[in-house]
Order: C-alpha cells, then sequence, then structure tokens
C-alpha cells in the first residue's frame, strides 16, 4: 500500500536507494500490515462499490442461474465469481455485502461500546447501590446466550438494518461495562480525581473530563476485538433470517441463498461469502490483538 | 462456607429475576404483546382476547406478576405451530442438543487437550505456531460455515457422510465438529496456558530434581494438575454449546433446542423464541452457581473472598 508507493518518492532530493527503502520498511515492522490492509481495502470497497461492482447486486437474470466462476467449464464472461439462483452477479453482491458488514459491524461495536462504557464508569465511579444494581444486570446479561437473545429481539422489533445495529449493541456491550468498571476502581483512587474533588468538580464532569479519557483506549482495544463477534452475530442473523432482510446483498444473507444449491455442488455460492467474513473477521482479530499490547499492557490477560 | 453459599444462592436467584424481567421489559415495552402471541392472521377479536387474558390493560406491575407466576409454574405458553405447552416441545429436544454438545464437547478435548499440551512442552516451537495459527483461526471461522464447508466435502464432494437429519453415529459427526471447532481452539489456549504455570511450579521442579525422565514428569506430575481448569470449564462450556448451536443445528437440521428456535422464528411461534431464551439463561445462571460451588469445595480460599 503506503509502502510501495513511498518507495520511489524522494528523500532531501536525492532518490531513495535500496538500503533506504529497506530503512523504511523497516518502520513497518511490528505492524500488522496484512489485517490492516485487509479492512482498509474493504473499507474503501464498501464505500465506493456503485463504482467498483460491475453489476446491479439485486438483479439478475433469470437464464443465467448458477453459473460458476470463469475459471471453471460454464463460467461466463462478465461474471468473475459466477452467479447465483436468481442469475446475480456473485461478485458484486459480495462488494455490497462488504457495505453491510462495515457498516452494522462498525456501528453496532459504537452502540455497545457507548452502552458499556457509560455503565461501566458510572458503575465504577459511583459505586454503592449504583454499582450494584449495574453490575448485577450486567452479570445476568452475559448469561443470555447472546445469539439466541439477538434472535429474540429480532423477532420482536422485526429485521432491518437499523434494528440490527440496536440489537447487536444491546446485546454484546457486557464486556466494556464489566473491563471499563475495573480500570475507573483504580483510576478514581489517583491524585488528579482526589484533586478535582478538591476543586468541587461535580461527579458528572469528573466523570466525562477526568475518567473518561483515561479509559478511551480501553474502549478502543474492546471494539477492535468485538468487531469480529459482531460481523460473526451480524452474519449468523441475517443466515437465519431474522438480519438484513432481502433483497440486500449481505454476507450472511449469500450463505443462506447459497445453501440451496450447495447439494447441486455449486460451492462457489458457499465458499465466497464465507471467506468474506472469515477474512473480515481474522483482520479484525488480529489488529485487535496488536493493539491491545500497543496501547494497553494491562489487557494482554484478556 | 454457609454464608458463601446463602450469598451465592441469593445471586442466582437474583438474577432470575432479573432475566425474567430484560425478557418481560422487551416483550412489553417494544410494541404490543397481544400482536406476538396471537397466531398470525388472528382476528381483532382474537387479540382482543389476549390482551384481556394477559391483563394488558392492567398496571405493568400486575402484568409482570401474572407473567411471573406463570413462569415459576412452568407455564410457557402454548406453541401455535405445534399446538402443544411450549416446556413440553422444550425438554423433548434438549436430550437431543446434549447428545450434540456432548460429542462436541468430546472432539474439542481430544483435539484441544493433547495440541495444547504438546504446544506447552514444545514452547515457541512449529507446534506452538501451528497452535496459535489454530487458536486464530477458531476465534475467526464462523461455525456455521465450517458446518457448510464440511458438508460441501464431506457429503456432496466425497458423498461419505449424511447432509443432514439425525437418527446414526454418521448424522452427529459433522455437526459436532462444526460446534465443537471453537471449543476445541479455545480448550487448546487454555490447557498450554495451564499446563505453562504447572511446569513452572515447584513440585515439578522438584520431579526434575529427584532425576525422573521429562516424559515422566509431564505425563504423571504435570499433566493431571494441569487437566483442572479445563475439565472445569468443559461443564460450563457444554451448556454454552448448547445454546449458542442454534445455527449448527439448523445447518445440518438437527432436532435440538436450537432448531426449535429457529422454528419458532421461522413460523412465527413467539411462545417458543420467548421459552428458549429464558430456559437458555437459567440454564447457564444454575451452571455457573454449580460451578462456583464447586470451586468453593475444592479451594477454601475463595470462600474467603468478597
Amino acid at each position: 500500500m503506503s509502502d510501495s508507493s513511498t518507495a520511489a518518492t524522494t528523500i532531501d532530493g536525492r532518490r531513495a536507494g535500496a538500503a533506504t527503502l529497506r530503512w523504511r520498511l523497516s518502520a513497518l515492522r511490528g505492524y500488522p500490515i496484512v489485517p490492516i490492509a485487509i479492512i482498509t481495502i474493504t473499507a474503501l470497497v464498501a464505500i465506493f462499490a456503485d463504482y467498483i461492482a460491475p453489476h446491479n447486486p439485486e438483479v439478475g437474470l433469470l437464464g443465467q442461474r448458477f453459473k460458476p466462476p470463469v475459471w471453471q467449464a460454464g463460467g461466463i464472461e462478465g461474471h468473475l465469481l459466477g452467479t447465483d439462483h436468481l442469475g446475480r452477479d456473485v461478485l458484486s453482491r459480495l462488494i455490497f455485502g462488504a457495505r453491510v458488514s462495515m457498516i452494522v459491524g462498525f456501528m453496532a461495536v459504537i452502540v455497545a461500546g457507548v452502552i458499556g462504557t457509560a455503565l461501566g464508569i458510572v458503575s465504577g465511579y459511583l459505586g454503592g447501590w449504583v454499582d450494584q444494581v449495574i453490575m448485577r444486570l450486567t452479570d445476568t446479561w452475559l448469561a443470555l446466550p447472546a445469539i439466541t437473545f439477538a434472535i429474540f429481539l429480532a423477532a420482536i422489533v422485526g429485521p432491518s438494518f437499523m434494528n440490527i445495529v440496536v440489537i447487536l449493541g444491546a446485546v454484546f456491550w457486557t464486556r466494556y461495562a464489566r473491563i471499563i468498571r475495573g480500570e475507573v476502581l483504580s483510576l478514581k483512587e489517583r491524585e488528579f480525581v482526589r484533586l478535582a474533588i478538591v476543586a468541587n468538580c461535580t461527579k458528572l464532569a469528573i466523570m466525562r473530563r477526568h475518567i473518561l479519557p483515561n479509559v478511551l483506549n480501553t474502549a478502543i482495544v474492546l471494539a477492535t476485538l468485538q468487531l469480529g463477534v459482531v460481523i460473526i452475530a451480524e452474519a449468523t442473523l441475517s443466515f437465519l433470517g431474522v438480519g438484513v432482510p432481502p433483497p440486500q446483498p449481505a454476507w450472511g444473507l449469500m450463505l443462506a441463498d447459497g445453501k440451496k444449491g450447495m447439494m447441486a455442488g455449486y460451492w462457489w455460492l458457499t465458499v465466497m461469502p464465507g471467506t468474506c467474513i472469515a477474512l473480515m473477521v481474522l483482520s479484525a482479530n488480529l489488529l485487535g490483538d496488536w493493539l491491545r499490547v500497543k496501547l494497553d499492557p494491562q489487557l494482554r490477560q484478556l | 462456607m454457609k454464608r458463601f453459599l446463602v450469598k451465592r444462592i441469593t445471586y442466582s436467584v437474583l438474577s432470575l429475576f432479573l432475566l425474567s424481567a430484560i425478557i418481560f421489559f422487551f416483550v412489553r415495552v417494544t410494541g404490543d404483546p397481544a400482536v406476538l402471541l396471537v397466531e398470525p392472521g388472528a382476528s381483532q377479536a382474537d387479540i382482543d382476547a389476549i390482551r384481556e387474558q394477559l391483563g394488558l390493560n392492567r398496571s405493568l406491575g400486575v402484568q409482570y406478576v401474572t407473567f411471573m407466576s406463570d413462569l415459576l409454574r412452568g407455564d410457557f405458553g402454548k406453541s401455535f405451530y405445534y399446538r402443544s405447552p411450549v416446556l413440553d416441545l422444550y425438554l423433548s429436544r434438549l436430550p437431543n442438543s446434549f447428545l450434540l454438545a456432548g460429542v462436541a464437547m468430546l472432539f474439542s478435548l481430544v483435539v484441544g487437550i493433547p495440541s495444547g499440551i504438546l504446544a506447552a512442552v514444545r514452547l515457541n516451537g512449529w507446534w506452538d505456531r501451528v497452535g496459535k495459527i489454530f487458536a486464530l483461526l477458531g476465534q475467526s471461522l464462523p461455525s456455521f460455515w465450517v458446518g457448510l464447508l464440511l458438508i460441501l466435502f464431506f457429503s456432496v464432494h466425497l458423498g461419505w457422510l449424511p447432509s443432514s437429519g439425525s437418527g446414526t453415529i454418521w448424522h452427529v459427526l459433522m455437526p459436532a465438529v462444526a460446534l465443537g471447532w471453537v471449543f476445541a481452539a479455545y480448550n487448546m489456549r487454555l490447557t498450554r496456558s495451564s499446563m505453562l504455570e504447572v511446569l513452572g511450579s515447584e513440585y515439578v521442579k522438584l520431579a526434575r530434581l529427584k532425576g525422573l525422565p521429562e516424559a515422566l514428569v509431564i505425563a504423571k506430575h504435570a499433566f493431571k494438575n494441569a487437566l483442572i481448569p479445563v475439565l472445569t470449564l468443559a461443564g460450563i462450556n457444554l451448556v454454552i454449546m448448547v445454546n449458542v448451536a442454534i445455527v449448527v443445528e439448523t445447518v445440518f437440521a438437527w432436532p435440538g433446542v436450537g432448531r426449535l428456535a429457529y422454528e419458532g422464528i421461522a413460523f412465527r411461534d413467539f411462545p417458543v423464541v420467548q421459552a428458549t431464551v429464558v430456559l437458555g439463561g437459567a440454564m447457564i445462571v444454575v451452571v455457573n452457581l454449580l460451578v462456583d460451588i464447586l470451586y468453593a469445595v475444592i479451594d477454601p480460599r475463595i470462600r474467603y473472598e468478597r
């Protein structure tokens, strides 16, 4: 990515030699380049889906159903990764599916992060019965089987794009609340918080201005680690038919559709979307692990 | 010990109440429960009858008491589709769920424990690295996709195993692997770290000082102690497996409680969906309680913690 473009540019007016290039690349050592690249590319693909996708993802030619990828016998020009049971282009659906996965993934992680961080800070800082109530609630919430709970909620409010985001946020906030509460417990004994109390800051102001910035690192690490979980959850909900409603192209939905052609040997409908999900989740996990070590050594135990 | 028990049991009972309150809250607040609880396509008169029966015009407090007393009596309502009490349906599917979870657990232990021990004994060797990749893949590949790939390979391509259904030992293999896959990776990591801890302990050093061959040290002294956390957590994980199996059961048409929940969604059979969430959560609360008590029995220090 950026390393190949900087290689040809000049430093101090001189052409960067091989040694300089090596030196510059060494700065990248230790960074999770591949996961960052995969997530960046997926994000770009999701943003520019309208320009990149060769076909309309929701419309297909019924005459061209179940065409295999081009390299396989029977594949047709123009459909690089083949077509599905309605003759829709698989590649185009994957590209637009990236949009669904990315938006739902990031937004759900943010919703969960905001709920969990807020509850964690309030619980840890105020202590007493507030802490007791919030922690009991968190424990109980954790006991609910996540996917079944999400399905239950989706069954009540009905499946839609925004509902899925809110549901996943409502299901996955517990981890933030628990861990951030723990951090706040030690933070509130620190000098700067005591000084703020002496300076007559309100509780709200202390939580917002003194505690929140200090737990943000942890929240970001947790969010990255949670991204993979949420993407799998969204794919699962869509696969079961309570996620993103058809005909929108979500990867989980594509897998559900692909199952219909599986016994007939239409492998690409199962392999392609699943590979996309796996790559995204793998990248998010690797990036999260790296961030955890980098930003927050205390979380290494997780 | 008595104080610990009382406190821990109180917490669990409290959790169960909270659990029912959460479910109650979501059902009542997010819309008209009468619409969820009548059969699709019911007339307005039917909806009104349900509303009357549930007392939806009464205060939320009264409604909650009704809801709770129904739950306590094991009354989860009647399934629209099967026309029988939901609890009976659930209990009739439960053995299948435990069978699947049991085989999946067996698979995850058989794969996870030896590979974890090998990774700990040959720390940072190539096997340890393979193990790390395996653990990462375990976290990253959705179980239902693993299931689909297994079907593609073993049923469609090779034609060796049945792609769905139940009845013979062959039917349970693929769903068990798909379900156990994540847990195998988890057990491997847990065995590895537990083994590393034991290998650094005093009694293992002593065993080595006595001049015992390394294989004997590992097999006789380290192995048994390293297994304790793995096997304890296997108990919790078995119950968790039953409750996360919904997608795998759907993929393989395995007749467990997960499949029941899925049918509940597909047929808009709301009482069934509600019951699977409540009972699943209750099961996990109870198992957590049992494990905590077990720990306290084994390790007295835990009893005196906060």
